[in-house]
């Protein structure tokens, strides 16, 4: 039984396409304190490369990637 | 206590050991002012594109990778010359005074984002309708809203003074933008010197 992430911050990104889930994300990271969770759920499959791209050059760290049913959940967590 | 015998017989004044000094700090002064130079002429995590073609995709495209670049933590400037111009017309505004070639260009090329076309498949406008409904469906944004949202987000725009010139375009039919200037192509230039990335398209 993997550990529960408990997230600050749900954002619903489903069916946006490239390139609003980063674009979104990058601005609600900033609506969260440093150190704090967010809960990132997409369904474009480009936010898979996507998302670790993005955390890398903004120095966030994704904590935990979860996928099914054509849904993916990014747990990111602030850091900078 | 090995050590500091060492040193001791190291820091003898001789004078050989003294001009040596003398030398190493000279090389090192030499280096900090190399490396300030260096550091000063570094580029800035910035983004610096023309966009150049006047095609509806290309745009979009252009505009894609600068509000991506933006999330990415990047400073986007993006300079619009030759085709590029008339997509930043505003249709509903106009602009008096112009000469004949003006009026000729002016009507002849796009007025404004929603007469822009497909590079390809345009088949006379039916191909660029097609994938504007088709972007509606998929939930793609249109290139209204990308230019929006490039303003929210700061995207810096520059108009190529020369472009709206030769196509007798004045700036009081370019649309309301947040950040946006014209300038010549110094500008771009020095915004490029100072960006990672650069991008033409």
């Amino acid at each position: 039984m993997s550990e529960e992430i408990h997230a600050d911050k749900v954002m619903d990104l489903k069916g946006l396409p490239c390139p609003m889930p980063v674009v979104k994300v990058s601005k609600g990271i900033k609506e969260v304190e440093v150190g704090q969770v967010i809960e990132a759920v997409t369904t474009d499959p480009g936010s898979l490369a996507d998302f670790p791209a993005w955390a890398r050059t903004s120095g966030n760290q994704i904590l935990k990637t979860d996928q099914g049913d054509g849904v993916i959940k990014f747990y990111i967590q602030r850091k900078a | 206590m090995q050590n500091s015998t060492i040193l001791e017989k190291e820091i003898e004044p001789k004078e050989e050991n003294l001009s040596r000094l003398k030398e190493l700090e000279d090389q090192i002064n030499g280096i900090k002012e190399k490396l300030e130079s260096l550091t000063k002429s570094a580029p800035s995590n910035k983004l610096s594109m023309i966009v150049f073609s006047g095609d509806l995709d290309k745009v979009l495209a252009a505009f894609i990778i600068a509000t991506g670049a933006v999330a990415m933590g990047m400073e986007v400037v993006m300079f619009f010359t030759f085709w590029g111009t008339p997509v930043l017309r505003d249709k509903n505004k106009k602009a008096g005074d112009k000469d004949l070639m003006g009026k000729m260009f002016g009507s002849m090329l796009p007025k404004g984002t929603c007469e822009v076309k497909l590079s390809k498949m345009n088949m006379a406008g039916m191909g660029t309708k097609m994938m504007k409904s088709l972007m509606k469906k998929k939930n793609v944004a249109s290139l209204e809203q990308m230019i929006e949202m490039a303003g929210e987000l700061g995207v810096q725009i520059y108009v190529c003074e020369m472009s709206m010139d030769l196509m007798g375009f004045k700036q009081e039919e370019i649309i309301d933008y947040p950040n946006m200037s014209f300038c010549g192509v110094a500008k771009f230039l020095e915004e490029a010197m100072d960006s990672k990335v650069q991008l033409f398209i």
